[in-house]
């Protein structure tokens, strides 16, 4: 009788990894409890950045497509927020999940659009897109046209409690858009992304629906940056068209992920925390440090371009399971884990 | 004796290794050719063949060994300097540059051309079907049309060592043997020429000495005179894994 | 101004985007790489002109004979020292790579010059203007422009098509590891091709300089402007890029003759048509030009 194979999706680090993530968000929940609402506030934009640079990832560095455009639904989940919330009437908080599926169904029909360029035609594609969408948006005056408008409807609303609750929702979209794409990613849709991005001719031809693939990527990337506008609308209480729909987004989407490491989970997260600290850190320098980012950016992409997860952990640590472990039969110990899904 | 050659070996390969990545593709291959011979590389798919090629122009680099041209090691000397040098090859498929048209192909060629009798009009002569094509894109051209203007390009650079990397593949076989029919003008030049094959009767036709290759290593190398087509075979398909000479 | 006066003026302004467009187009033909920072380098062109226009007194058109071949050569050495490392399979290195560039130069033009809207003038040879009708005029500047365009589309299909350079870059762009066994080293022709991308980059930003403000954040839209032809009129056509110049022109021109404040949207909203509709363009070929 052969012994089998066992193969397991967890390892030693997934778990410990896993379990103080938990742990982190318990912890993060608690954050309003413990400290002034002006340093909770701080950390909305923290949240937000993970966020922001999870989901450039899973379109990226997962499926391929880099875009330069995100912007543009950043921009519609902050005005969608903005209308639902004072000219629909929709509770401003419960909003947030609305939103996203606003800027879902925006990103059906672009794709078409944008899936006829590839490569960067495809990136500057996204941009003109963004741009589109900005000047569509200033044209209509119940949103303010160019002045941009602002959030009326929690004007009534204690100042410290409006802080927490756009903090737990920052929070919980943090943690919905990681676990989203931890799950999209250790899917079978996971293995297709992989199999598109090393052979999209051979993936298809194996049936893999590479389209419809790369179709969801984007549409779930535009969901959570539309959901993340929201809660910009939120913080600010307003949304602003030149800063709302600005590539400045992009940028800071950009500098994170490569900062913290292509195609890995835990990358976008460690780069967002970094570049928040960075920018904290820099802004005292004026215009200078976007240089110095922009330069360091470059740097990285050519000398580590695994980013600072990937060169820590070097392709072994792993704090999502997203990997295989093969255990062959009567081996005391697990082989390592493959390099990649 | 291996691979050693009468007349002083214009290439010499010695216990040649070359890894793809981590996977090994060639086990210490040594094969020296003289100035002016034929030497036919055998193989089935997958043996080696045309990687042996790529680290000879210099496409690969080579993990053990030494590959030496003229005397001197070619280690460290950048593929695009090789053609300089001599060395030109035929590749595998063709690969024309498909949006020149057959002159400017031949023209590309001769980009580092030595001195020598090779041209365009004696290209033209070789290979008198490829006259009225001159001006088409090399895109439109049948198989055998493409095959004779990629061997036309490697000649324009007057080389000392042609390589042919698999001439007959996807070809039929009345048109391959019209292009091998060009080979006695083009050694009559003066040239060194290593034959890429799996159509072993075509190679062994032409060569002065074969060599085969199974799965990465030499599994026969000896003068075409002094072998049988069965011997030649059972290297090919490895059923007699030995060397002979 | 008529509509036939919109439609004129819009064909020539096509001529500047061709020249735009023609430096994208030349460097994603033969390495691949679309340089996001495109539209940046075209300002740092025009800044480089408006320094030597104040610090030397030179004519801005005189300044050409500096700003081109110094662009150039900051190319050449631009992709034979940073973007060389960026030439791989996967196009996302060199697509973070410009992006990094395009951040890294606006940011230092904005350090060095303000924000302010910036001019090269020229005097009144810029809007000077042939009466042809009594609705009709060219003005001087645009129609210059426009011949410019078309002479230097003449030259470079000429070096393309008649020099061995040429042939040779074209061979690189077909199939660059068969090209270097003829001996090219593809290193030198990525270069050479990034100056010629970056000499054409210069001249449209000096030109566009004077036809127009610019300032340290006018490059994306320049890039946008020059990515729209290049996609309108197709990939791989040098021609195309003209022709999708002028019909972006145009679509600008009829859009702000229709609602002044609408330009730029008009132009962005027939891109869009074509790519939905004809998205390989309208003069696509197969091979690069």
């Amino acid at each position: 009788m052969t012994e089998l194979v066992t193969i397991r999706r967890a390892t030693t680090s997934t778990r410990v990894g896993g379990g103080l993530l938990a742990l982190g968000v318990v912890a993060l929940a608690m954050l309003p409890y413990v400290i002034v609402p002006s340093q909770v506030f701080r950390f909305i934009d923290l949240l937000v950045f993970v966020v922001l640079a999870t989901m450039w990832n899973l379109l990226a560095g997962y499926g391929g497509m880099v875009s330069v455009g995100q912007q543009a639904y950043i921009g519609i989940g902050a005005y969608g927020l903005v209308y639902l919330a004072d000219q629909l009437g929709v509770d401003a908080f419960l909003a947030v999940p609305l939103v996203a599926v606003v800027a879902a169904a925006v990103a059906i029909p672009v794709s078409f659009l944008a899936f006829r360029l590839v490569g960067g035609y495809f990136a500057i594609g996204t941009w003109v897109i963004a741009e589109v969408v900005r000047l569509l948006t200033v044209q209509v005056d119940d949103l303010g046209a160019g002045a941009g408008t602002s959030l009326r409807s929690l004007s009534d609303i204690d100042r410290d409690l409006r802080i927490a609750y756009t903090y737990w929702f920052a929070l919980g979209l943090a943690t919905v858009a990681v676990v989203a794409t931890y799950l999209l990613i250790r899917s079978r849709l996971g293995i297709a992304l992989t199999a598109i991005r090393d052979e999209p001719t051979a993936a298809a031809s194996n049936g893999v629906e590479v389209t419809r693939v790369k179709r969801i990527v984007f549409v779930v990337s535009a969901a959570g940056c539309g959901a993340a506008g929201a809660i910009l609308a939120l913080s600010s209480l307003g949304v602003q068209p030149d800063s709302i729909y600005s590539v400045q987004w992009t940028a800071y989407m950009i500098f994170m992920v490569i900062i913290g490491g292509v195609g890995t989970l835990e990358g976008p997260i460690v780069g967002a925390v970094l570049f928040y600290v960075l920018r904290e850190w820099l802004a005292q320098f004026g215009v200078i440090y976007l240089v110095v980012l922009g330069a360091v950016a470059i740097a990285i992409t050519l000398f580590v371009p695994q980013g600072l997860w990937g060169a820590v952990s070097r392709g072994r640590l792993r704090l999502f399971a997203v990997g295989h472990t093969v255990r062959l039969p009567a081996e005391p110990s697990p082989t390592p884990p493959a390099r990649r899904t | 004796m291996t691979g050693q050659a009468p007349g002083g070996a214009l290439l010499d390969l010695a216990g040649v290794d070359v890894h793809y990545g981590d996977l090994q593709a060639i086990f210490g291959v040594s094969l020296a050719v003289a100035e002016g011979e034929t030497v036919a590389v055998l193989g089935a798919n997958g043996a080696g063949k045309s990687t042996l090629l790529k680290a000879i122009t210099g496409m690969l680099p080579i993990t053990a060994g030494d590959v030496r041209y003229d005397g001197r090691s070619l280690r460290g000397a950048p593929a695009h300097r090789r053609a300089g040098m001599g060395i030109a090859l035929v590749p595998e498929g063709r690969r024309l540059f498909a949006s020149l048209t057959v002159e400017e192909n031949l023209l590309v060629g001769g980009h580092r051309a030595r001195p020598g009798p090779w041209n365009r009009r004696s290209v033209y002569e070789l290979f008198p079907l490829l006259r009225p094509l001159r001006k088409r894109p090399a895109s439109v051209l049948s198989g055998g049309e493409q095959q004779a203007v990629a061997i036309g390009r490697a000649l324009m650079s007057n080389p000392r060592l042609l390589l042919l990397d698999e001439v007959s593949l996807g070809l039929a076989p009345i048109v391959v043997k019209q292009l091998y029919a060009a080979l006695p003008a083009i050694t009559a030049s003066g040239a060194t020429v290593l034959v890429v094959e799996q159509d072993m009767h075509q190679a062994m036709a032409v060569a002065d000495r074969v060599h085969c290759l199974l799965e990465g290593r030499t599994a026969l190398e000896a003068p075409v005179s002094e072998v049988t087509g069965d011997q030649v075979a059972n290297a090919y398909f490895g059923m007699l894994p030995s060397v002979v000479s | 101004m008529t509509l036939v006066n919109a439609v004129v003026q819009g064909v020539l302004l096509g001529g500047m985007y061709a020249l735009f467009a023609t430096g994208l187009s030349l460097m994603f033909g033969v390495m691949r790489i679309v340089n996001l920072a495109h539209g940046d380098f075209a300002v740092f062109g025009a800044f480089f002109a408006l320094v030597l226009v104040d610090s030397a007194s030179l004519s801005p058109l005189v300044t050409l004979l500096i700003v081109v071949p110094g662009m150039a050569a900051f190319g050449y050495l631009l992709q034979r020292g940073l973007l060389q490392r960026a030439v791989v399979a996967s196009p996302l290195p060199a697509l973070l790579v410009t992006f990094g560039l395009s951040i890294v130069v606006q940011n230092l033009l904005l350090e060095l010059f303000s924000a302010d809207q910036r001019r090269l003038q020229i005097g009144s040879f810029e809007t000077g203007s042939f009466q042809l009708t009594y609705d009709l005029a060219i003005g001087y500047f645009p129609a210059v422009v426009f011949a410019i365009a078309v002479a230097l589309l003449v030259g470079l299909s000429l070096f393309l098509r008649r020099t061995q350079l040429g042939r040779l870059m074209r061979a690189t762009s077909d199939d660059q590891e068969t090209a270097r066994l003829m001996g090219v080293d593809n290193r030198n022709m990525y270069a050479l091709a990034a100056a010629i991308a970056f000499a054409t980059v210069g001249l449209a930003g000096v030109l566009n300089g004077v036809q127009t403000n610019f300032s340290p954040a006018s490059g994306p839209t320049l890039l946008i402007f020059a990515f729209e032809a290049v996609i309108i009129g197709g990939l791989g056509s040098l021609w195309g890029t003209l022709l999708g110049g002028i019909v972006l022109g145009v679509a600008q021109n009829v859009g702000a003759w229709i609602e002044p404040a609408q330009q730029v949207l008009a132009g962005h909203l027939v891109f869009l048509l074509v790519l939905a509709l004809r998205p390989r363009g309208l003069l696509a070929k197969g091979a690069p030009a």
